[in-house]
């Protein structure tokens, strides 16, 4: 189109000027390029993104007055503009404790628009870096010349990598403090390519650059004429973008919305993933596999002939099939996989470690299920790459585990389609998004196993005893009573006839759950393999009747939920600590105190009591066996 | 060929499809996921852009939430007059609040200064959300705004008091936006967040978006105060001894209270000449808002107060 490809610099100023509609219509048909900065703290990484906005006229008059200003009063580059403070709003920022955060900027030359999400550089910020990279079409790794390749470089390598940008330069900055040196970059380029080669890197070009003197920056540097690669500029013009890359793949479509304005119009509307679409192609909908045929492209400008990658639409069928929220539209005769266990790999986002059985949420393309981490399998040591043996994973670690869903759902591995591939898991209680997660392949095992249809069901099973399965979930600290009145209970209904079962917490760690321990994610594992016991045995028709501390409401809430409506019923025996330390019957309170228990609930682990139990037994006004009757009369009355 | 399918030469997305299709996927989100959500609506360029998109989101159906005006009284007649017509044209509610508090004690631009702003917009706001039982509310905001904007989430969480925590922002991870809330928390979602002022200008002109009138050059009655070119719109303009209202011919480049806005003079009377004065401008776009002046932090402290 130009004639100065070499020089993109803004030489558009003048058609600004002399006709602004030839100018309009060439800047509608401008690209878009998303990409994410990142290296160590004072690898130059604002002054690049400084220099790129100055550079391409995106600093107004007034701001450059301010720039002058505080280049002289703070500066550090001796009065001459200090393009860092461009971008430092930061600066002051992070003093007042704020910014730890992706900063996103912008700015444009003649052939595209630029969105540079600008990550903090500290390893305690991965979890911003993984935001800004997430939606990134390139990455830019900066190197500071006179440092060579560190460990911060690895660190955001690695993660780069792992998102699946495919797209990095690498940005050897400060060239003008090793005296434009040729051997020096080749030398540092030399030191990560071996690097990029061990974490399975395809490939990346590398750029000599000054951020502060702009050599390589906009246009070639006439310091550097050994260097024959483009500018970083003229490489983020030519770059190509994600949705591209998509464009060639079988369609897929997420259905995030189901447009139903009168009984004549049902459209299914959504984001396309991946491929094209016609009217007339048959496709397939997912997981149900129903198949049909696309009748129209409906979009307020009219309904189009075909559609692609990126594009948000509506889609009308030929047949009423059954589709909504969280189905997936595919090519029919390319469908993705459906499956409900994984091995992905997970970046934990939360000051609460991971836990292994806890179910979380989990959200990917429009759908949300629930899900547990079923086998955590190792954690990376994301600067030496060694795998290390972990059971969870805390703030900002980077692991692979094995997870499963309540549900099969549509999915792709993440390599091939970033859209039905990459997760997030959600914190039921807090609602926290506490980890990003990319799907490596479906486990073959769970389309291996399936449930035997048995004759005699759970119905029967309860009829025959003449009662109504139930779950009675004593929860409460440490001597608060849950085994003496859950036994005293069990005791009133076997007189009554009930058939009944106790699950005592002491009892079953001799045997089930002898393995565990009393770390939360030991703690939580306990009460999972309790919950299933417990299953089984309603299934059987029983009456169970459990007594453990249960500490955490998202595991008595998970237990709930494996149980029909109206089968769990919880009891909170409310005792209150000093009371329950008062008693301290079996003397652990005491050892706990003084230091010789660790993780004790009450004392130095959490006991979450429950908000709406169905019933709350109060043991300081209560006797034990008013208690009991208490719950009996509950539990018969439902 | 239908007019709507533009030649793709590379069969890549332009910047303004993609910005488009991203803000549709956004607001459907929230259709999806929201029990009760709302978009606010000011009658600037951003929320004229911010409506459209929303009649495309969910075309053929009308965006299926109404419009909300917090509304200090003291905008601009003009644009009054064009809020009424979009929200009828678009089939929408629109809904109206004024904070009683504020019409009773009178509060104006002339005699409250910082207060206007507090008691009309960033506390008119909380009582009309908390009055509606909205849970999700659609802003207008731009990341390339403001400094403290650069760095807020597309969905932004508010506590039960509506303010802002830019410690405790939840990572956004691709398009996979978490939705979750606690019963007393509300979200402002921002799908227009990744537009620049450019952007807006050019999709307004390309899609033919009508907007508010005033930002065409023409002549206006106006007095030079505190070195902002102000209009008098009406006769509630208090006028200082020895001010004349001039005629001269101005424009605005964002809209708001009419006594807190500053014009600025142009010839510009079509979208290309107001897009090229606008490229060819040596200030950014918020110098023309009194609010904003104070100090380089304000808008960030306002937000977290509450303020959109």
């Amino acid at each position: 189109m130009t004639a100065e490809t070499k020089d993109p610099v803004y030489v558009t100023d003048a058609l600004i000027a002399e006709d602004i509609d030839a100018y309009l219509l060439k800047h509608q048909h401008k690209t878009m390029l998303r990409f994410i900065t990142c290296g160590s703290v004072d690898d130059g990484k604002s002054t690049l993104i400084g220099r790129l906005l100055y550079d391409t006229k995106m600093i107004f008059e007034d701001q450059l007055a301010s720039l002058e200003h505080d280049s002289k009063a703070v500066g550090t580059q001796g009065g001459e503009i200090d393009f860092a403070l461009l971008v430092d709003g930061l600066a002051a920022e992070r003093e007042q404790g704020i910014t730890i955060d992706v900063a996103y900027r912008f700015f444009a030359t003649d052939k595209r628009k630029f969105i540079v999400a600008d990550t903090p550089g500290h390893e305690q910020y991965t979890r911003n870096m993984v935001t800004g990279a997430s939606t990134a079409d390139l990455a830019v790794i900066l190197i500071d010349a006179r440092q060579g390749v560190l460990t911060q470089t690895r660190r955001h390598s690695y993660l780069v990598n792992l998102l699946g940008i495919r797209n990095i330069v690498l940005a050897v900055n400060k060239m003008d403090l090793v005296g434009y040196s040729q051997e020096r970059f080749y030398e540092i380029v030399k030191d990560y390519a071996h690097f990029a080669k061990q974490i399975g890197m395809e490939s990346f070009l590398p750029i000599p650059i000054s951020g502060l003197r702009g050599d390589n920056m906009v246009t070639k540097s006439p310091e550097m004429p050994w260097y024959q690669g483009p500018s970083l500029l003229q490489h983020l013009e030519e770059a190509p973008i994600n949705d591209s890359r998509m464009i060639d793949k079988p369609f897929r479509m997420a259905v995030q919305w189901v447009n139903r304005p009168n009984l004549d119009f049902r459209g299914f509307a959504g984001q396309i993933g991946a491929g094209v679409v016609r009217p007339g192609d048959a496709i397939r909908v997912l997981p149900s596999g129903k198949t049909t045929t696309v009748k129209s492209i409906v979009t307020f400008d009219g309904d189009l002939e075909q559609a692609i990658a990126g594009q948000s639409v509506t889609l009308t069928f030929d047949d009423e099939v059954d589709c909504s929220r969280g189905d997936v539209i595919t090519r029919a005769d390319a469908p993705c996989e459906v499956a409900d266990q994984f091995e992905a790999a997970l970046v934990w986002m939360d000051e609460h470690e991971m836990l292994p059985g806890r179910p979380y949420l989990l959200k990917i393309g429009t759908q949300t299920v629930t899900a547990t981490v079923t086998e955590p399998k190792y954690e990376v040591n994301v600067n030496t790459l060694e795998h290390l043996a972990s059971r969870t994973l805390g703030l900002n670690a980077i692991g692979v585990v094995n997870i499963s869903t309540d549900r099969p759902i549509p999915f792709e591995a993440y390599a091939d389609n970033p859209d039905l591939g990459g997760f997030i898991l959600i914190d039921r209680m807090s609602n926290a998004t506490v980890a990003a997660g990319l799907i490596h392949f479906a486990l073959r095992r769970s389309q291996n196993i399936h449930w035997q249809a048995v004759d005699i069901n759970r119905e029967a099973h309860a009829a025959q005893k003449n009662q109504t399965a139930r779950v009675v979930w004593f929860t409460g600290l440490s001597g608060s009573g849950k085994s003496t009145i859950a036994n005293l209970v069990e005791k009133k209904l076997h007189a009554m006839g009930k058939h009944t079962f106790l699950l005592d917490g002491d009892n079953v760690r001799h045997g089930l759950n002898r393995d565990l321990g009393f770390t939360d994610a030991d703690r939580v594992e306990n009460i999972r393999r309790v919950g299933e016991v417990a299953r089984l045995m309603t299934d059987a028709g029983l009456i169970v009747l459990t007594a453990f501390i249960s500490p955490f409401r998202s595991e008595r809430r998970m237990v709930r939920e494996l149980m029909a409506p109206g089968e769990f019923i919880e009891v909170h025996v409310n005792t209150p600590l000093d009371v329950a330390e008062a008693r301290d019957v079996k003397g652990l309170y005491k050892k706990a105190r003084s230091g010789q228990l660790k993780n004790f609930t009450g004392i130095d682990s959490p006991y979450e009591a429950p908000e709406a139990a169905e019933i709350t037994v109060n043991t300081v006004e209560l006797s034990a066996e008013d208690a009991a009757d208490q719950v009996i009369a509950a539990i018969l009355s439902r | 060929m239908p007019q709507s399918l533009p030649a793709f030469d590379s069969a890549t997305l332009t910047h303004l499809q993609r910005l488009e299709a991203e803000s549709i996927h956004i607001m459907r989100e929230v259709v999806a996921n929201a029990e009760n959500p709302v978009m606010l609506y000011s009658v600037g360029k951003d929320s004229a852009t911010m409506l459209h998109l929303a009649k495309k989101a969910f075309y053929p159906a009308p965006p299926p939430f109404p419009l909300l005006h917090v509304d200090t009284t003291w905008k601009f007649r003009a644009m009054y007059d064009l809020r009424d017509k979009a929200a009828k044209d678009a089939g929408m509610d629109l809904l109206v609040h004024h904070n009683p508090e504020a019409m009773e004690k009178g509060i104006n631009p002339f005699d409250h200064g910082g207060l206007h702003t507090d008691m009309w917009k960033t506390e008119g706001l909380k009582q009309a959300l908390t009055k509606y039982n909205f849970d999700v509310a659609f802003g207008g905001a731009r990341r390339d705004e403001e400094k403290s904007r650069a760095k807020e989430r597309v969905f932004s969480f508010r506590s039960a008091n509506h303010r802002w925590d830019p410690k405790n922002q939840r990572p956004e991870l691709w398009k996979l936006y978490n939705t979750r809330k606690a019963k007393t928390e509300s979200i402002r979602v921002f799908p227009i967040s990744n537009w620049t002022e450019l952007d807006i200008w050019q999709y307004i002109h390309l899609e033919g978006i009508e907007i508010v009138p005033l930002y065409f050059s023409e002549p206006r009655p106006v007095v030079e105060r505190d070195g902002l070119l102000i209009m008098v719109d009406d006769d509630r303009f208090r006028l200082r001894p020895g001010e004349v209202p001039q005629m001269k011919s101005i424009r605005f480049r964002t809209l708001g209270c009419y006594p807190l806005t500053g014009a600025v003079e142009s010839e510009a009377t079509t979208l290309p000449e107001v897009i090229q004065e606008m490229l060819l401008t040596t200030t950014s776009e918020r110098q023309g808002r009194a609010i904003d002046h104070d100090q380089s932090a304000s808008m960030e402290k306002k937000k977290q107060e509450g303020y959109f």
